[in-house]
């Protein structure tokens, strides 16, 4: 007759925490708490922050560099949207006629000439990224048996910088074809916006030369192989996206005028 | 004040070359820099207020030298972009940012400290050739902080729009990237180097608002540098993006041109809307965590306060165009930025009622810092309810231009941000003055409170009649209100009586700042002494080793901030959020 009496066990119970979000109906799969959710990105061996390895570091530099590019996006979207505004600007001229003075200016056909060889750069500089982080090289490289990886990087990025500065050289060019048919700057609406599209996109690159540059005497300056892959690697995501925005530009002040 | 702030968080263990104190890349260092530059700033800014409310109400005393309307509107541009960029900007955002934001999050340094160097001093070489602008040939520029041309785009047009515009044009320039370089490194270290434990819901208030600040700093910085860039190109290499053709100036006539003036305003005010939602965000944030540290309340609907925070942030680039509703836009235009003005009201309005509720029936502790928060709610409330009415297009076209919406965004902006600022001052003037050699201090409290009744008072005296005079049609960036001989004249100067109230309120309000000055130099070195955890608050930056960079201490984070229980057995009431103990019953409470 003594039913069998089971313990109450709600007050032996360890208690719970109030954020472990059951309610009662089932949970959702734990959030990875580790550096706050979202898996972690390559901490394999749950090591603390600033000691995962040279991803870490370049995970961070790549990120930078992202947050840095959508910045100079919306330069360029600023720029752009400017060119799209000005063509479509009519004003009333002094004979009460509603006219509009954009006069397209038809770009030199060296500008071709120009996007192949950027094209051709990219290729060159992707290679180039590719270079620094091919897996035997790196640990030879780090083990300091050597340097293969520079050896197999300089090559790439040294082309790279050719060809860059080929681009320069050829925009330059197109510059001065303009200015011997006398579209200048000043001439007119249309030019104001080829010269200024050009021209920041040209600083822009000047600015990947300088990184260019700085990625090559890292290469024998810099002590640590992870700066010289972070230098080499941000160069390379830069020169990409110059390089596309480039093609963008391009297609703009080529058939959109 | 220690001659360089510097040196007082300089390494014990040897001698530090100077250089690398002043080009340190410590953030606490860097932080306190900023709020140095946003000081110096702001105290000039003040003056040149003072100048101009003077001016107003009794233009006798600048005989002699003359004041003439050109050097008003100087007066008006130098203080709108002092004020603007220099303090609003720089201070919550770069300054209490770096101070504050690697402790808060738990990371012992930010993601890009060389950069961070670096962009302080670009934002210091800004500064300095702005203030360069006065003493060179000209002048400073006159055409306001929002530099519409034409007569910001013609030398001729004005005194000082030559080489002083130049100087205008160059500082704004270096202060939007040194801007965009500030965001990148907030940006990566928010994403980036958050301690174990801190998830994105964990994430204090002020950090989201530091995170879509730093968005809103990128997305928008960039076009303010792309159209200071086409003005620079109008101004010096023939160009005509903002130039109309045929436009008479200064007895010229310039012919070049099919380009127009509400270009530049669309790029400007593309820049413009949240260049002020950048400069009040962090302020937001940081009063949702000290209204709910000091009512010992958790925040009224954290996940909400979130998606608050990040809504304004994407409203805010949405609604340009309120600023140009008197610009001959299509009306169609019109009514679509009409509706993003007001739809953004409801996630502010949303903040404003979880302040409320946060504290509603809480008993707080009313601190200084508390109390500033309560003003900042005080100020953005009445600053803010006349939004929507500037946010119907039939409205502004009659105050648009008017001290109406001076006095708003004075209310709303510039006393509610720096209200934030000194609630940030009070509350975190531990972390402030903490440093491997000196314990952190407290400001008086006292001396704390009479400032904050008379900066409420004063901020109330001087900006509430604003509307009123701005209702009664006084136009903004006048330099006389009297002696204008027709009758709109004697409309205006039917206003003086409330503009001598203004004024005095201002005198008042600046007067009012000597006793934080004074509690600020005084606390410096003779102010008490702060237990580690002053406030009890449950951040991260409280921690006891968050001040201390040479500790290796691994810190972790275990729940959400603001989690306060009232737990009998518990000594503690309120829970850090490096407390593992957060064991209690399973009843509600």
């Amino acid at each position: 007759m003594p039913s069998t009496i089971t313990p109450i066990n709600t007050e032996r119970e360890k208690k719970r925490r109030l954020d472990d979000h059951d309610s009662g109906h089932g949970r959702r799969p734990p959030t990875d708490k580790r550096t706050g959710g979202g898996g972690d990105n390559d901490n394999w061996n749950d090591k603390p922050q600033g000691r995962r390895g040279p991803r870490e570091k370049l995970g961070r530099a790549r990120l930078g560099l992202f947050f840095g590019l959508a910045g100079d996006l919306m330069f360029f979207i600023a720029i752009v949207s400017a060119f799209f505004v000005a063509q479509g600007t009519r004003h009333i001229d002094a004979y009460n006629r509603y006219i509009n003075e954009w006069l397209p200016t038809a770009i030199p056909p060296i500008l071709w000439l120009n996007t192949g060889v950027l094209l051709i750069s990219a290729v060159t500089m992707e290679i180039a990224r590719r270079t620094m982080f091919v897996e035997n090289d790196v640990m030879d490289e780090w083990l300091g048996l050597g340097k293969p990886i520079t050896r197999r990087a300089l090559p790439w990025l040294s082309a790279t910088m050719f060809f860059g500065l080929l681009f320069l050289a050829g925009q330059w060019i197109a510059w001065n074809q303009l200015a011997v048919q006398h579209v200048f700057f000043r001439s007119n609406p249309s030019s104001h916006f080829f010269y200024l599209i050009t021209y920041t996109h040209a600083i822009h690159l000047f600015l990947g030369i300088g990184a260019l540059t700085a990625s090559l005497v890292g290469l024998y300056a810099s002590r640590q192989l992870e700066t010289r892959q972070i230098l080499v690697d941000c160069t390379g995501w830069y020169w990409h996206a110059m390089g596309l925005l480039w093609l963008f530009l391009f297609v703009l002040l080529a058939f959109f005028q | 004040m220690s001659s360089n702030p510097a040196n007082r968080a300089a390494p014990h263990t040897r001698a530090v070359h100077p250089a690398q104190c002043i080009f340190s890349t410590d953030h606490r260092i860097i932080g306190r820099q900023y709020l140095v530059l946003a000081l110096v700033s702001v105290i000039l800014g003040t003056l040149l207020s003072l100048i101009m409310r003077i001016h107003l109400v009794w233009p006798e005393f600048f005989r002699n030298p003359l004041i003439k309307p050109e050097d008003y509107l100087a007066i008006v541009t130098l203080h709108g972009t002092i004020m603007l960029f220099f303090v609003l900007t720089t201070a919550p955002q770069s300054g209490f940012g770096n101070l504050i934001l690697p402790s808060q999050i738990g990371a012992r340094h930010m993601a890009f400290p060389r950069l961070n160097a670096a962009s302080f001093w670009l934002t210091a070489i800004a500064l300095l050739v702005l203030l360069a602008s006065p003493f060179v040939p000209g002048g400073t520029a006159i055409s306001g902080w929002t530099a519409y041309p034409p007569l910001s785009a013609v030398a001729s047009a004005g005194p000082g729009q030559a080489l002083g515009m130049d100087l205008w044009l160059v500082s704004i320039a270096l202060f939007a990237i040194a801007s965009t370089i500030s965001s990148i490194n907030t940006l990566v270290t928010i994403v980036r180097l958050r301690c174990h434990g801190m998830t994105w819901d964990r994430l204090p208030l002020t950090v989201w608002g530091w995170f879509t600040a730093a968005l809103l700093s990128i997305l928008a910085f960039s076009v303010l540098l792309a159209a200071l860039l086409m003005l620079f190109c109008d101004r010096h290499a023939g160009t005509s993006f903002f130039l109309p053709t045929g436009d008479l100036v200064n007895g010229v006539i310039h012919q070049r041109g099919n380009g127009s003036p509400l270009l530049w305003l669309h790029l400007f005010w593309f820049f413009g809307h949240p260049e002020v939602y950048i400069a009040i965000l962090p302020g937001m944030g940081l009063t949702s965590m000290v209204l709910a540290n000091f009512s010992h309340r958790r925040v009224f609907g954290y996940r909400l306060m979130i998606a608050t925070t990040l809504a304004i942030g994407f409203l805010g680039i949405l609604l340009w165009g309120h600023h140009m509703f008197v610009a001959g836009l299509n009306p169609f235009a019109s009514t679509a930025f009409s509706v993003t003005t007001i739809a953004i009201a409801l996630p502010a309005s949303a903040k404003v009622l979880s302040w409320i509720a946060t504290t509603w029936r809480s008993r707080p502790r009313y601190t200084t810092a508390m109390l500033f928060s309560l003003g900042f709610v005080s100020l953005f409330v009445t600053g803010g309810l006349t939004g929507p009415v500037l946010a119907q297009p039939i409205l502004d076209e009659y105050l648009h231009n008017t001290t109406f919406v001076v006095g708003h965004f004075h209310l709303i902006m510039s006393m509610a941000g720096i209200v934030g600022l000194f609630a940030a001052i009070y509350y975190w003037f531990p972390q402030l003055t903490a440093s491997a050699r000196r314990p952190g201090r407290l400001l008086s409290e006292s001396l704390g409170r009479w400032h904050f009744w008379l900066t409420i008072i004063g901020a109330y005296t001087c900006f509430l009649p604003m509307y009123f005079t701005g209702l009664a049609g006084e136009p903004r960036q006048y330099a006389q209100i009297t002696a204008i001989p027709n009758a709109a004249g004697r409309l205006l100067a039917a206003t003086r009586p409330l503009n001598l109230h203004i004024t005095y309120g201002a005198i008042f309000l600046a007067a009012a700042q000597f006793v934080f000055l004074y509690n600020l130099i005084r606390s410096l070195r003779h102010g008490a002494v702060a237990s580690p955890n002053p406030w009890s608050a449950t951040t991260l930056e409280w921690h006891p080793a968050a001040t201390d960079l040479a500790s290796g201490e691994k810190i972790t984070v275990y729940h959400s901030p603001c989690e306060y229980r009232t737990s009998p057995t518990a000594e503690v009431s309120f829970l850090p959020q490096w407390s593992e103990d957060a064991v209690t019953d399973v009843k509600p409470e």
